[in-house]
C-alpha cells in the first residue's frame, strides 16, 4: 500500500499516534434514544478499541442503526455521552462527526444517482484549481488512486445510476474509506453483494485494521462475524446485552444472546412432491442484458438463481415480471403462452416479485405500513366499486405483519421509521398477500436477522409445500444451496448450467458462475 | 404454520403510541390565529370587528371557492409529484369557450347566433370538457414524451391563454341565460360555496378511501415501486391531470356565472394561488404527502389574509409582498416538518 498517496495527504484527521493514550477509540456511555411510541435505545454502552473490528449483533429493530446514527451525528441521544479518543465530544451534525474522524456506511445506499462515481466520493471535498473551480482531472486521479489502493475496478466517470446495487455499495465503501477516519462504521455493508465482493471487502477491512482504525461492523451473517470480527456486542430490544471476544463463543451462544430463545433449524428444507410445470421460459432475451435463458419451474419447486453481481439474475426476474419486457423468447404459464408487458399483467397471471432494492423499488417511504403492505392487492381484491375495503385490509395486513413479526407500535406508523429488516418484512408481506402461484424473490432475506430468517425460510418452504413455484435469487451461497431444489447459474447474461440439489455445491456453482 | 421453530409470542405490536396531532389541526390553528390577529387589529386600527361582519365572511368564502375548486385538482397533481402551472389559463380558456354557449338570444353581441338560449348544463359540460381536454394534453405530454410536468404545463399555460384570446379576438363575452347564471348566484348566492364543498368532500373521499386515491399517493411516493406493484403510471397520471383540468373548467364556470362575464384575461395567476393553498395546507411538493382537507384550510388562510389586508386598508403592493412571504414560510415549515419526521424528534 502506498502510504504517501495524495488521497491520504488530503485527510485532515489525525494519524493514530504510536503510544496510545487511550484504550478505546470510541466509547458510548449509557445512551438513550426514544422515538414516539418506541424506546429505540435504553442505557446502551459500546466500547471500540483501535485496530479492531467490533461487530454489532441483534435482531431487526434492536437499535443498531439508531446507535450508529447517534455516533455519526445524525440523531442526538436523549441521554448519555460519546467519547472519542478518550475525550467527550458533542456531535451536533453529521459534518461535525466527519470532522471528528467518524465515517459511516449507511444501511441504505445514499449516493446521488445522477452524479458520477468520482463526484459522489469527493462531494464537499472536491479538489479545486487555481480559479477556484472543481479540478475534474485531479478528482479523477484521486479516485483512480483510491480505487487502486482498494483494488476496485470501476470507472470514476461512470454515472452511479448505471451501476449495479453491488457496485454502488463498493462506491459507498470506497467513499467511507477515503475519509481516512479513526472510526469507520459499516451498517450491513454485505447485504447486497456476493461472496466475491465480500472477500474483497474483508481484505479492505483487514488493511484498515492494521492501520489502527476502529471499525464497527453490523451484520446478520454469523459466518462473517467469525471471519472478520475481533469483538462483538449484542443488543436486544434497545438494551445492551453483552460484549465478548468472537473467538470465545459459538454460533449458538450468540443466537441465544440475540434472540433469547433457540433456533433449531436454519434451512428447513422439506421434500415436496413436485407438481406440473407452472412456468416455462424459453430463450428469454433482453437485448444487451441477457440472452437465451431457458428453464422450467414446477409447482412446489424452489429454483435458485445464482451468479456473480452483474450476471443478469435480477434482470431475468425483472423481465419475467414485466418491469422490462423481453425483446424475444417465450414465457408459458401452465402450458399456455402468455405476454407479460407490464407488472400488472404479471400480477394478474398470479405472479409476485419481491425486488432487490427496497429503497429504490420497494418501499413507499412517506406512506404507512398498511398502505405499503396492501398496494399489490388492491387491484381487484379488496376493492368494491373503486373503494378499498379498509376494515378487511386492516385485518389481513395486521395478520401478515404479526406472522412476519414486524416490530412496530401500530400499522399506521410511517414505514420510513421502521428498521431496515422490518421494512423488508413488510415488503415480503405485500407479496404474500397476493397469494401468488409463482413467487419471485430477489434477495428475500436481505437485512433480516437470524431468527426471522429461519422463519422466512420456513414460510417459503410452506408455500412450496402448498404448490407455489418459487424462484429465489440470493447472493448468499448457503441460502441458495440450502433452499433450492435446483440451482440455475448465470454468467454475464447467459445461463451456464442448472444443477440438481444433489449435485449442487459451492465449488460447482462458483465454477459455473465464474467460468 | 407447522414448521415454526420460534416460541416467542406475537407480542411485537405494542400498544398504540400516543397519537400525534394530525397536521390539519396545526393548520387550522394558524387559520384561527390569523383571523384573531385581524380581529384585534380591526378594533384598534379601524374601530370595527373583522369577523362580526356577515357580508365580509360571505365574500371571503365566495372568493375562496373558485381558487379552492382549482386547488383540489392541483393537490392531486402535486401528490403524484407533479405540478400544474396551467390552471389559471385553463380557467380563461374554458370560461371563454363555454361563455359563448351560455348567451341569451336578445343580447346585442352574440358570438354564435345559432347557439343561444341553451339549457344551463350545455355550457357547463362544454366548460368541463375543454378543461378536461387541456388536462389530457398535459398528462399525455408528460407520460408519452417524458418531459417534466413543469415544462408541459408551462407550455399549456401560455397556449391556453392564447386560445382564450384568439377565440373571440379578445372581446369579452356576457349576457348569460338566467339558468346558467344560477351556477354562480343560485342558492341565495351560496352556489359557488356549495359546489366547492361538494368537490372538496368528493375528492377527500376519493383520495382517502378509493383505489384511485391510494394509487395517486403511491405514484408520488415512489414511481418505480408503484410500477412494480402493478400500477399503470401512464394512464393514472393522465387521469389525474384530466381531473385537475376538469376542476379548473368547473371553477371557470362558477367564476363567469358569478360575475356574469368572461374575458380572456381572467384567472390570471390562479395557478399560483392554488399551488399556494395546497402548500400552505401541508401538501408536500416532493410528492406522496398531503390531504384535501389541508388544501381547503390553506385556501381559507389565503382568503382571510387577502380580505384582512383590504379591511385594514393595506396597500395592494404590500399585500402581494406579504402573500409571497407567507408561501415561502409555508414551504420552509413543510421541509422542516419532513426533516423532523425522518431525523431527530
Ligand atoms: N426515525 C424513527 N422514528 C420512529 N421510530 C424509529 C425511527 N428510527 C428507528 N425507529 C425505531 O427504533 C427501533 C430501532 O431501529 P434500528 O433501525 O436502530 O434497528 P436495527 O437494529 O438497525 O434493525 P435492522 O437489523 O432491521 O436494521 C425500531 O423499532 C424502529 O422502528
Ligand atoms: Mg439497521
Amino acid at each position: 500500500m502506498n502510504n504517501s498517496s495524495p488521497v491520504e495527504a488530503l485527510s485532515e484527521s489525525s494519524v493514530i499516534p504510536q503510544t496510545k493514550p487511550y484504550e478505546y477509540v470510541l466509547e458510548v456511555v449509557n445512551a438513550r434514544k426514544e422515538f414516539p411510541g418506541v424506546v429505540a435505545l435504553d442505557n446502551v454502552s459500546l466500547k471500540v478499541r483501535p485496530g479492531t473490528v467490533h461487530a454489532l449483533m441483534g435482531e431487526n429493530g434492536a437499535g443498531k442503526s439508531t446507535l450508529m446514527k447517534i455516533i455519526a451525528g445524525i440523531y442526538h441521544p436523549d441521554a448519555g455521552e460519546i467519547r472519542l479518543r478518550g475525550e467527550t465530544v458533542h456531535l451536533a451534525t453529521p459534518l461535525a462527526a466527519q470532522e471528528a474522524g467518524i465515517a459511516m456506511i449507511h444501511q441504505e445506499l445514499l449516493l446521488m444517482n445522477s452524479m458520477t462515481v468520482a463526484e459522489n466520493i469527493w462531494i464537499r471535498r472536491e479538489p479545486h484549481n487555481a480559479f477556484g473551480l472543481v479540478d475534474h482531472a485531479k478528482m479523477h486521479r484521486m479516485t483512480t488512486e483510491l480505487f487502486d489502493r482498494l483494488n476496485i475496478h470501476l470507472d470514476p466517470d461512470a454515472e452511479v445510476s448505471e451501476l449495479s446495487v453491488a457496485n454502488r455499495q463498493m462506491v459507498e465503501i470506497a467513499k467511507a474509506v477515503s475519509f481516512d477516519s479513526d472510526v469507520l462504521i459499516m451498517d450491513e455493508p454485505t447485504s447486497a453483494i456476493t461472496e466475491k465482493e465480500v472477500a474483497h471487502l474483508f481484505e479492505i477491512i483487514r488493511g484498515l485494521r492494521e492501520r489502527g482504525i476502529g471499525i464497527v461492523y453490523i451484520t446478520h451473517k454469523m459466518n462473517e462475524l467469525f471471519e472478520i470480527a475481533d469483538e462483538f456486542s449484542v443488543f436486544r430490544d434497545g438494551h445492551y446485552i453483552a460484549t465478548h471476544l468472537s473467538s470465545e463463543v459459538t454460533r449458538d451462544d450468540i443466537i441465544q444472546m440475540m434472540v433469547g430463545r433457540e433456533i433449531t433449524q436454519m434451512f428447513p428444507k422439506e421434500e415436496v412432491e413436485l407438481g406440473d410445470v407452472v412456468l416455462s421460459v424459453k430463450n428469454l432475451t433482453l437485448e444487451g442484458v441477457f440472452h437465451d435463458v431457458s428453464f422450467d419451474v414446477r409447482a412446489g419447486e424452489i429454483l435458485g438463481l445464482a451468479g456473480l453481481v452483474g450476471s443478469g439474475r435480477s434482470n431475468v426476474a425483472e423481465t419475467l415480471f414485466g418491469v422490462t419486457p423481453a425483446t424475444s423468447g417465450t414465457i408459458e404459464i401452465n402450458g399456455k403462452e402468455v405476454s407479460i408487458q407490464t407488472s400488472h399483467d404479471a400480477i394478474k397471471l398470479g405472479m409476485a416479485f419481491l425486488t432487490e432494492d427496497r429503497k429504490e423499488t420497494g418501499c413507499f417511504l412517506p406512506l404507512d405500513i398498511q398502505e405499503n403492505a396492501q398496494m399489490a392487492v388492491i387491484h381487484d381484491d379488496f376493492v368494491k366499486y373503486g373503494f378499498v375495503q379498509e376494515a378487511k385490509l386492516e385485518k389481513v395486513c395486521l395478520e401478515i405483519s404479526q406472522k412476519l413479526r414486524v416490530k412496530t407500535p401500530n400499522m399506521h406508523e410511517c414505514i420510513e421509521n421502521l428498521s431496515g429488516g422490518n421494512q423488508q418484512k413488510v415488503l415480503i408481506g405485500r407479496w404474500l398477500l397476493t397469494n401468488p402461484k409463482i413467487l419471485i424473490l430477489d434477495e428475500p432475506t436481505r437485512g433480516i436477522d437470524v431468527g426471522a430468517k429461519a422463519e422466512i425460510h420456513s414460510l417459503i418452504t410452506q408455500l412450496a409445500h402448498n404448490g407455489v413455484a418459487v424462484i429465489m435469487i440470493s447472493s448468499e451461497m448457503p441460502e441458495v444451496l440450502g433452499m433450492s431444489d435446483r440451482v440455475l447459474v448465470m454468467h454475464e447474461g447467459h445461463c451456464t448450467g442448472i444443477l440438481d440439489r444433489a449435485d449442487a455445491d459451492q465449488v460447482k456453482v462458483m465454477d459455473l458462475a465464474a467460468q | 404454520m407447522t414448521t415454526r421453530t420460534a416460541t416467542a409470542p406475537n407480542a411485537t405490536l405494542a400498544a398504540p403510541s400516543k397519537k400525534r396531532l394530525p397536521q390539519e389541526v396545526s393548520i387550522l390553528l394558524v387559520l384561527f390565529g390569523i383571523a384573531a390577529f385581524f380581529e384585534v387589529l380591526g378594533w384598534f386600527l379601524v374601530g370595527q370587528s373583522f369577523l362580526g361582519n356577515m357580508s365580509r365572511l360571505q365574500i371571503i368564502i365566495l372568493q375562496v371557492s373558485v381558487i379552492g375548486i382549482i386547488a383540489v385538482g392541483v393537490t392531486q397533481v402535486i401528490i403524484t409529484g407533479g405540478i400544474d402551472l396551467s390552471s389559471g389559463s385553463v380557467v380563461a380558456m374554458s370560461g371563454m369557450v363555454a361563455a359563448t354557449f351560455a348567451q341569451q338570444a336578445n343580447w346585442p353581441k352574440i358570438i354564435h347566433p345559432a347557439l343561444v338560449d341553451l339549457p344551463w348544463f350545455i355550457p357547463l359540460l362544454v366548460g368541463l370538457a375543454v378543461g378536461a381536454a387541456a388536462g389530457f394534453v398535459n398528462g399525455w405530454l408528460i407520460t408519452k414524451t417524458k418531459i417534466p410536468p413543469f415544462i408541459a404545463t408551462l407550455g399549456m399555460m401560455v397556449s391556453a391563454r392564447g386560445v382564450a384570446r384568439w377565440y373571440t379576438d379578445g372581446s369579452p363575452v356576457s349576457g348569460f341565460t338566467e339558468s346558467f347564471a344560477m351556477l354562480g348566484n343560485g342558492l341565495g348566492r351560496w352556489a359557488p360555496v356549495v359546489i366547492f364543498l361538494i368537490v372538496a368532500v368528493v375528492f377527500h373521499v376519493v383520495m382517502r378511501y378509493t383505489r384511485f386515491g391510494k394509487f395517486t399517493y403511491a405514484i408520488g411516493a415512489n414511481p418505480q415501486a408503484a410500477r412494480v406493484s402493478g400500477i399503470n403510471i401512464e394512464s393514472h397520471l393522465i387521469k389525474v391531470y384530466m381531473i385537475a383540468g376538469l376542476l379548473a373548467g368547473l371553477a371557470a364556470m362558477v367564476a363567469i356565472a358569478r360575475i356574469k362575464t368572461a374575458q380572456a384575461g381572467m384567472g390570471l395567476m390562479y395557478e399560483l394561488d392554488a399551488i399556494a393553498a395546497a402548500v400552505i395546507g401541508g401538501v408536500s411538493l416532493s410528492g406522496g404527502r398531503g390531504r384535501v382537507t389541508g388544501t381547503v384550510i390553506g385556501a381559507l388562510i389565503l382568503g382571510v389574509m387577502l380580505s384582512g389586508f383590504t379591511f385594514l386598508r393595506v396597500d395592494a403592493y404590500y399585500q402581494d409582498i406579504i402573500k409571497g412571504a407567507i408561501i415561502v414560510v409555508a414551504v420552509v415549515v413543510d421541509m422542516h416538518r419532513q426533516n423532523k419526521r425522518s431525523k431527530t424528534t
